[in-house]
């Protein structure tokens, strides 16, 4: 398949089902956030993989050694795959961790900077 | 560090979690839920078809509105139920018999707890091919949450991999979702699932290939196919390899049973491959060989919901007793009464051979020598 199909990114793109005959979904406030820099559409209280899924993104980090790229796998917060940055935080498991209005979510390379943020 | 006190913490709050904390808070014991997840249900709330079982245990009702019962039923007895959701029990310290837990990714306290009932479920297998690591690559339970959960399309074609019950229902949940299936690639020489649900993916023109499997995936930032051969008795690929056009690839090759909390409190583990990984030893309470510790669902071995609520009802009302609350005279022989009408088909079978292997009768007689 083409890799360039996928919908293009940006605000107002997200890609979710509409017509299913069983489900009925109530999505969460509709918010920004970044993504790389990107402004992005989401869902609050959604998970933060989920709405980068919907935005077409799929390579969520990149492996320290070999510098793979990784998606996310389980979506259920066990198998690491998704860690990404999120204001400025490493290794946030974005698969269960709930996206806010104005996150700041980045690619993580290799195993990510321990935080220096202030607190 | 703030620090939480419950007498009857359950970890994981699916299927069989919330029927240990149904049954032990409705008696009058206090009950912490942690779950890891942004809500309550588990595996349930991902399954849009109807159940199979048996009529106590919902069967023909849809599994996102079985979860829905079990939260009702939790209802009339909230005040003894403390829920707390994006929170995962990180640890459990035997030295200090202290839980670590984790609410979100940065607020961090510790629970004491006077019984412990471990119901954490199961997480996904892998098979090994050729880029299995691309982005695409998602397992069964993944794509059930993308779609079911958030509404989110998970791709545009998709290869399944495994004909189990898990690959064949997941199939079928994504044409409802309007995604193209491909093709089911199944290693076995026949379906693994209930019959039913493969003629209804096949009545939909999706082609079941037996004797096949995934050779390799192609892309290199993310899937853009897969090549997929035939297999010969032995396994072997033999002949020519296929494509296969497709942006997602959906492993439903088996769950494996996720025992970390009770590998750390000591309690006696076991190999058991009916039961589909390592599993605690328990009694039939589904009390481990750490007194304090039960163990209920697919965290004790993969099964069924159907299954994983009666153990988690045997769990809470054992959990119950040990504390010295009273509890109905026979209470839990009905329970399994039950799980023995759920075990007696044909897959319920090799369940019972790996609990042969697994339980114990009497932990005491087991400590005595
Ligand atoms: C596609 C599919 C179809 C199915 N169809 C059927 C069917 O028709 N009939 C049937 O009876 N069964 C069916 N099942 C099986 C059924 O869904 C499971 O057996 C059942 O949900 C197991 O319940 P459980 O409570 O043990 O585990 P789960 O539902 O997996 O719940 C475990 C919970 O624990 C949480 N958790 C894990 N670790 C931690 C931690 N450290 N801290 C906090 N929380 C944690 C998880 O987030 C999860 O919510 C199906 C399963 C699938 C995947």
């Amino acid at each position: 398949m083409d890799e360039k199909s996928g919908p293009e990114r940006g605000v107002g793109r997200m890609d979710l089902i509409h017509d299913h005959p069983i489900l009925e979904f109530s999505h969460g406030e509709k918010i920004t956030f970044t993504f790389d820099g990107n402004s992005m559409e989401g869902h609050e209280g959604e998970p933060i993989a989920m709405a980068l899924h919907a935005n077409g993104v799929r390579v969520y980090r990149e492996t320290a050694e070999k510098h793979r790229p990784r998606g996310f796998f389980c979506a259920i917060g066990k198998c690491s795959s998704c860690f990404m940055v999120v204001d400025g935080v490493p290794n946030v498991r974005t698969c269960i961790t709930p996206l806010k209005a104005g996150m700041k979510v980045e690619t993580q390379h290799g195993k990510g900077k321990v935080f220096e943020g202030a607190e | 560090m703030k620090r939480l006190e419950t007498e009857i913490l359950v970890i994981g709050g699916g299927a069989a979690g919330l029927s240990a904390a149904a049954e032990a808070a409705a008696a009058g014991a206090k009950v912490m839920i942690l779950e890891s997840d942004l809500h309550l249900g588990g595996q349930l709330v991902k399954q849009t078809h109807k159940f199979f079982g048996s009529k106590d245990e919902y069967a023909g009702t849809r599994g996102f509105k079985i979860a829905d019962i079990l939260l009702k039923e939790m209802e009339s007895c909230k005040e003894n139920i403390e829920i707390h959701t994006n929170t995962t029990v990180t640890g459990y310290y035997s030295e200090d018999d202290t839980f670590t837990a984790m609410r979100d990714e940065d607020e961090f306290f510790t629970i004491k707890a006077d019984r412990a009932i471990v119901a954490t479920g199961a997480q996904e297998r892998l098979i090994p091919f050729v880029n299995n690591d691309l982005p695409g690559v998602y397992g069964a339970g993944a794509v059930q949450t993308i779609m079911n959960v958030y509404g989110v399309v998970p791709g545009k074609r998709v290869l399944m991999v495994g004909a189990g019950n898990i690959g064949l229902i997941v199939s079928y949940q994504l044409m409802q979702a309007g995604v193209e299936v491909a093709a089911i690639v199944e290693a076995a020489p026949k379906v693994g699932g209930y019959w039913v649900h493969a003629a209804k993916v096949r009545r939909m023109g999706v082609p079941i290939l037996l004797r096949h499997s995934i050779k390799r995936a192609l892309g290199d930032e993310i899937i853009t196919g897969a090549m997929i051969t035939e297999l010969n008795e032995r396994f072997e690929p033999v002949g020519e390899e296929k494509k296969i056009d497709c942006d997602v690839i959906c492993i439903a090759v088996g769950l494996t049973p996720t025992t970390e909390i009770l590998s750390q409190a000591g309690c006696e583990m076991m190999y058991v491959p009916e039961l589909c990984g390592n599993v605690a030893r328990r009694d039939s309470s589904m009390q481990t060989s750490n007194p304090k510790f039960f163990t209920a669902g697919d965290a004790s071995g993969i099964e069924e919901a159907s299954a994983a609520m009666v153990e988690g009802r045997v769990a809470g009302l054992s959990a119950l007793k040990s504390l010295g609350y009273p509890t109905e005279h026979g209470r839990l022989e009905e329970y399994w009464g039950r799980l023995q009408a759920l075990r007696s088909g044909e897959a319920g079978k090799r369940i019972c051979q790996g609990l042969t292997c697994v339980l114990t009768e009497d932990w005491e007689a087991v400590h005595n020598g």
